[in-house]
């Protein structure tokens, strides 16, 4: 019998802690997977954030620093430089790459550094207990902003990896999301292209993924993977945002 | 015999880091330490397996000697005061996952913004740990330029050695100054100790993580306790001192770095007056060297502290002698340094009220002009 579904390699017997319905799990099994396929387990050295996934370095079999809060970028950028054959992958929140971490995040992109971001937007801020993060939604509720975005209270939503495409140093960057079949092979298929963009040494590569947080949304995972198709999109539509491999 | 070269305190501490084995500088510009990061690009763009990197902000760059240092390379920073503030948030993770790193800080004046002069105004931050957190940084305070040289080579083994950050406190005009020193020979870096903590890539052996999150109290408290043995053992190893015509003295000034320069010319001064002063110089402020100045304490009529701020080491002094003799204050804030005649005037004054009191007499030395915070 042809077995079709195995745990990766690059994933440790542990089982996940994220919440029914989390985009992380998901995404954690496809960067592992990915890591798997392109025979990168042995020279991979992982970043996670603080944020909901600051506990990845129990899930991925592979060597993992945990970074302060939206520092990931400046840590991946002192190992690559250090470890320049090495793989070097940072994987953080919205909150952790585009609010406290938006300059650390940005610079290296603008210089080109060769690591590959993964970047969980769930429009919250999820470890802290949901409040507003830099990608929620003009009129989403949060705990801090329990009227609703409003552009002139709390601000506009920001499309960091829109910003992104314009630094010099950035390659590859598509925005995919996780609420299909189809949408997670997609999904696949860009985290495999951002890693080979690094191990090519093309340049800076970035792959943001929209993921459901049912848990601080207030819904059903089946409403929020809704939300994601039908609201989020239309803020942060999927499409490759650069491709300049 | 080695020969003596003529060279800024700054380029010496760059020169004494590569030969120490330094490979990774990240840094970001700020008077009065710019000749430093200068020193650095220049010699390691030059140099096949060396990584010089200007960041965006010092936090960028703490953060990018954590990722250095994580993946097993000699690696320094640098700054001034302001800047420093900014990398507590990384100095804090070094001591948390115990990663080896040197950062120096060239203090100015301060807060705020304050000025580019030479300043000491950084004692409490960096020798009580700084950023948040139970942890403490190894602080070597070099006062002239040959110390400059083998404390950076100290300080790279001390850190390697306890897995801790380790400062190197100076300040402007230490950094400016040109004085001869013997550099050290290079090492060779195949001759350095393994880190077996390193990441690399788990290639034939099981994965690593590195980590500064302890849910779990019970956890979090073990490393805190691992910690505490670790400050211990450095407490009980490293402090060192200098000791400056201590033998026959009846006061002793207490002073560090660029103010134990001008510490010692007073010290002179005095001495020529009739005064039986000498000096004690921590060359370790953290762990403070409190033994040899409690031994002494019981012999000494009182120890002016002297310091380039108002007050920051005169506590130490203070819990070290435990009451035992007198210890009084003389400090000059905000960039401006003193001649060593005006530290002499005090050291008299102090002398002749100590004198006074002795022969039961009136206190009739003049306070003007001494700009002292408290004696006890
Ligand atoms: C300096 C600092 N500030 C604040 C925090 C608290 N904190 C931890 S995670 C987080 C945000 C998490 O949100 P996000 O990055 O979007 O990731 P998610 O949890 O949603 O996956 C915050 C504010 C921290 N750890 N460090
Ligand atoms: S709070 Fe949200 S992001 Fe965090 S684990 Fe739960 S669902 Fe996932």
């Amino acid at each position: 019998m042809k077995k079709v579904f195995s745990r990766p390699r690059s994933l440790k017997e542990t089982p996940f802690h994220y919440c029914p319905g989390c985009g992380h799990s998901v995404i954690h099994r496809l960067v592992a997977e990915v890591i798997d396929e392109l025979g990168l387990r042995e020279r991979t050295v992982g970043v996670p954030p603080a944020g909901c996934a600051v506990l990845a370095y129990n899930y991925f079999d592979v060597d993992m620093v945990e970074a302060p809060h939206g520092r990931a970028a400046a840590v991946a950028t002192g190992i690559k430089r250090i470890l320049p054959d090495r793989v070097v992958f940072t994987y953080q929140g919205d909150g952790d790459i585009a609010a406290i971490g938006t300059a650390e995040t940005i610079h290296a992109a603008n210089r080109g550094e060769r690591v590959t971001c993964i970047f969980v937007n769930n429009a919250v801020y999820g470890m802290t207990g949901g409040q507003m993060a830099p990608t929620t939604l003009l009129g989403q509720v949060t705990t801090t902003s329990p009227q609703g975005r409003l552009a002139r209270r709390e601000g506009n939503p920001l499309d960091l990896s829109q910003m992104l495409a314009v630094a010099a140093g950035s390659v590859y960057i598509e925005r995919t999301s996780v609420t299909s079949p189809k949408n997670i092979l997609k999904t696949r298929k860009a985290i495999k292209k951002a890693f080979l963009t690094q191990l090519e040494d093309k340049g800076f590569s970035l792959v943001e993924i929209l993921s459901p947080c049912p848990t601080n949304w207030k819904m059903t995972p089946s409403e929020a993977i809704r939300w994601v198709d039908e609201s989020m999109t239309k803020f942060f539509p999927l499409k490759v945002i650069k491709d300049a491999v | 015999m080695a020969k003596k070269v003529l060279m800024r305190g700054t380029h010496v501490l760059g020169e004494a880091a590569i030969r120490a084995g330094c490979r990774a500088y990240f840094g970001y510009p700020i008077t009065p330490q710019n000749e430093l990061p200068e020193y650095m690009a220049a010699a390691f763009v030059k140099m096949d397996d060396a990584v010089f990197l200007q960041a965006e902000s010092e936090l960028a760059s703490i953060n990018m000697v954590i990722g250095a240092s994580v993946a097993g390379a000699r690696v320094m920073t640098s700054s001034s005061s302001p800047g420093v503030s900014l990398k507590q948030e990384g100095i804090s993770y070094l001591a948390g996952m115990e990663l080896p790193a040197v950062v120096v800080n060239m203090m100015r004046g301060g807060p705020g913004l304050g000025n580019i002069a030479p300043s000491q105004s950084d004692y409490f931050q960096a020798t009580r740990g700084g950023g948040h957190g139970d942890y403490r940084t190894i602080v070597l305070a070099p006062a002239y330029g040959q110390e400059i040289a083998d404390m950076t080579v100290a300080a790279f083994d001390l850190a390697d050695h306890y897995r801790t950050p380790v400062m190197i406190l100076g300040d402007g005009m230490m950094g400016q100054m040109m004085e001869p020193v013997v550099l050290p020979e290079p090492v060779d870096l195949a001759s350095l100790p393994s880190k077996d903590w390193l990441l690399d890539g788990c290639a034939g052996r099981p994965s690593r993580i590195m980590r500064s999150l302890w849910l779990d109290p019970p956890l979090l408290e073990e490393l805190n306790w691992r910690l505490a043995r670790k400050y211990e053992a450095i407490t009980r190893e490293i402090p060192d001192q200098e000791m400056y015509l201590l033998d026959d003295a009846d006061l002793v000034v207490a002073a560090y770095g660029t103010a134990a320069r001008i510490a010692k010319g007073a010290v002179h001064r005095a001495r020529e007056m009739g005064i039986r002063v000498g000096l004690y110089r921590p060359k370790t402020l953290w762990p403070f060297p409190a033994e040899a100045l409690a031994q002494m304490s019981r012999s000494i009529g009182e120890i002016i502290v002297f310091e380039l701020n108002i007050g920051q080491m005169v506590e130490d002094v203070r819990l070290a002698v435990e009451g035992k003799c007198g210890v009084s204050f003389y400090g000059r804030p905000g960039g401006v340094v003193p001649t060593p005649e005006e530290l002499a005037r005090i050291i008299s004054s102090t002398y002749h009220k100590l004198e006074s009191r002795r022969h039961g007499g009136a206190d009739i030395s003049g306070e003007a002009g001494l700009r002292a915070v408290g004696s006890v």
